[in-house]
């Protein structure tokens, strides 16, 4: 028996798939930025810091990376409360996806920051840079601009992964469409278009990383040049 | 004489040297790569440091500037003494500029911003005051058409004298170079050089470490020869150069090394 697509819930029902979209931008637009400056915060700490703080970004790195992002979410989502602590879904949701794109970041940031040839890091030390303005100026954008594919796709994929956050009722993209198979069993075609809805967001995203990469980094590196 | 980039006579050091090496020792694990080296720079000196690949010359040199560590002996320029990661570094990074092999422009920054980076954020200039420094220094070197350009779009001889150019917008008062002519070919190589001897003209203190033979013989008033980590013979480059004591050095220059 031939399956029977039926679309006609969309005709009411398509605001609350774009209102769930809009909040899976906001909330991992907001991740993505906050968790891109803990990381490279950390990757800094990591690279430069002292015994101590390399250790615990190293534990923190971790942990994160050997946990399912959705136990993290739970941990940060009970853990709060249980602390007496009221806050909304959406604000645990950033809280965890932030920690969760933290961790990744700060691994792509250290590789970027290490591949850094101690040549340069000599050369700044002779015009009497401090650490500081060494690492804010010299340092940190040619380490992004070496590893920007790897970072931007590992926000698109924090941006895909943000599903999970419908489980403590964010009502982002993916807790919209549970909530619209529950009342219209259309689960099939909702889950089509929840689909294709994150495939859309996904070419808009790689394509804002692709337009923020040019405009960040004007000079075009040739492979295999020196820098 | 010594003159900053403004051109301004500075006032010189009386009498004494301005670079002071006094029996240093330096190993890299079991490997003694200096071995009780003593040198002694006066103000609006060009020193040649010569000598064999392995030898010591580039170790002593970073030696200078505190990129590496000395286990044994002193080193004092412009009256700050030398130390690995030692508290006076600002002071000296003040006063004594570097430029290495590899040019090490920053690739990111056009040219212009690698000049005014450390003018902007280590001598507090203004940007205004930062640029015209930049442009100054960057005619010096014969490359103010270039202040926009990224290094990547520059020849080693334009990188390099672009690296000279941001070591000088510091107004050091010594500059020690090393091996800067040493990745670049033949035509390249003049044109570094040229900019070398007219600042050594200027009356810029200078210490070299050099392959280019010729080079230090014309433009180098002192010669130090390096061998097995120790000063085996220095001088004025005439002398040295018509007399030689040792037969390391005669041999030396007898290959053409």
């Amino acid at each position: 028996m031939a399956y029977k697509f039926n679309f006609s819930f969309l005709a009411d029902r398509w605001p609350a798939f774009l209102e769930g979209a809009w909040l899976t931008v906001q909330l991992t637009v907001t991740s993505i930025a906050l968790g891109f400056l803990v990381g490279t915060i950390c990757a800094v700490l990591r690279v430069y810091g002292n015994g101590l703080t390399r250790r615990i970004v190293g534990a923190y790195v971790e942990i994160i990376r050997n946990t399912p992002l959705l136990v993290q979410m739970f941990i940060v989502y009970f853990g709060i409360a249980s602390l007496g602590v009221k806050l909304s879904a959406e604000v645990s949701a950033v809280i965890a996806l932030v920690i969760n794109a933290g961790a990744y970041t700060t691994e792509i940031m250290r590789a970027g920051i290490e591949s850094i040839s101690k040549t340069q890091l000599e050369a700044a030390d002779c015009l009497g840079l401090s650490r500081f303005d060494t690492i804010v100026h010299v340092v940190l954008l040619p380490a992004m601009e070496r590893v920007y594919p790897a970072l931007s796709s590992q926000f698109v994929l924090l941006m895909l992964a943000s599903s999970v956050t419908s489980q403590i009722s964010a009502e982002e993209l993916t807790a919209v469409a549970n909530v619209i198979q529950s009342d219209t069993y259309r689960s099939f075609e909702v889950y089509l278009i929840v689909a294709a809805l994150y495939i859309s967001l996904s070419f808009v995203y790689r394509f804002l990383f692709t337009l923020t990469g040019m405009i960040l980094f004007v000079r075009r590196r040739k492979l295999g040049t020196a820098l | 004489m010594a003159f900053d980039a403004n051109g301004a006579v500075l006032a010189e050091p009386q009498g004494d040297a301005v670079v002071k090496v006094r029996d240093v020792v330096k190993f890299f694990g079991q490997l003694k790569v200096l071995d009780g080296v003593s040198l002694d720079v006066k103000a609006g000196d060009m020193v040649a440091i010569i000598g064999r690949s392995g030898s010591g010359k580039s170790t002593l040199l970073r030696c200078m500037n505190g990129l590496e560590d000395i286990q044994e002996g002193k080193i004092v320029i412009c009256g700050h003494e030398v130390g690995y990661g030692q508290s006076n570094r600002a002071d000296l990074r003040r006063d004594v500029g570097m430029v290495f092999q590899s040019y090490n422009l920053f690739p990111h920054l056009t040219v212009q911003r690698n000049i005014t980076l450390a003018l902007t954020l280590v001598k507090k200039k203004s940007k205004a005051e930062a640029q015209r420094l930049a442009e100054q220094v960057l005619d010096q070197v014969g490359l103010a058409d270039k202040m926009l350009s990224y290094p990547e779009q520059l020849s080693g001889g334009q990188q390099q004298r672009v690296a000279i150019a941001r070591s000088l917008a510091l107004s050091p008062q010594v500059m020690l170079f090393d091996e800067v002519t040493s990745a670049l070919d033949p035509e390249l190589t003049v044109e570094v050089l040229r900019v070398m001897e007219d600042l050594a003209k200027g009356g810029m203190t200078m210490i070299l470490v050099t392959h280019e033979m010729a080079f230090a013989q014309r433009v180098a008033n002192q010669v130090v020869f390096m061998h097995k980590g120790k000063v085996w013979e220095a001088g004025p480059t005439r002398e040295l150069f018509s007399s030689p004591k040792t037969s390391e050095f005669a041999q030396f220059i007898g290959t053409g090394l």
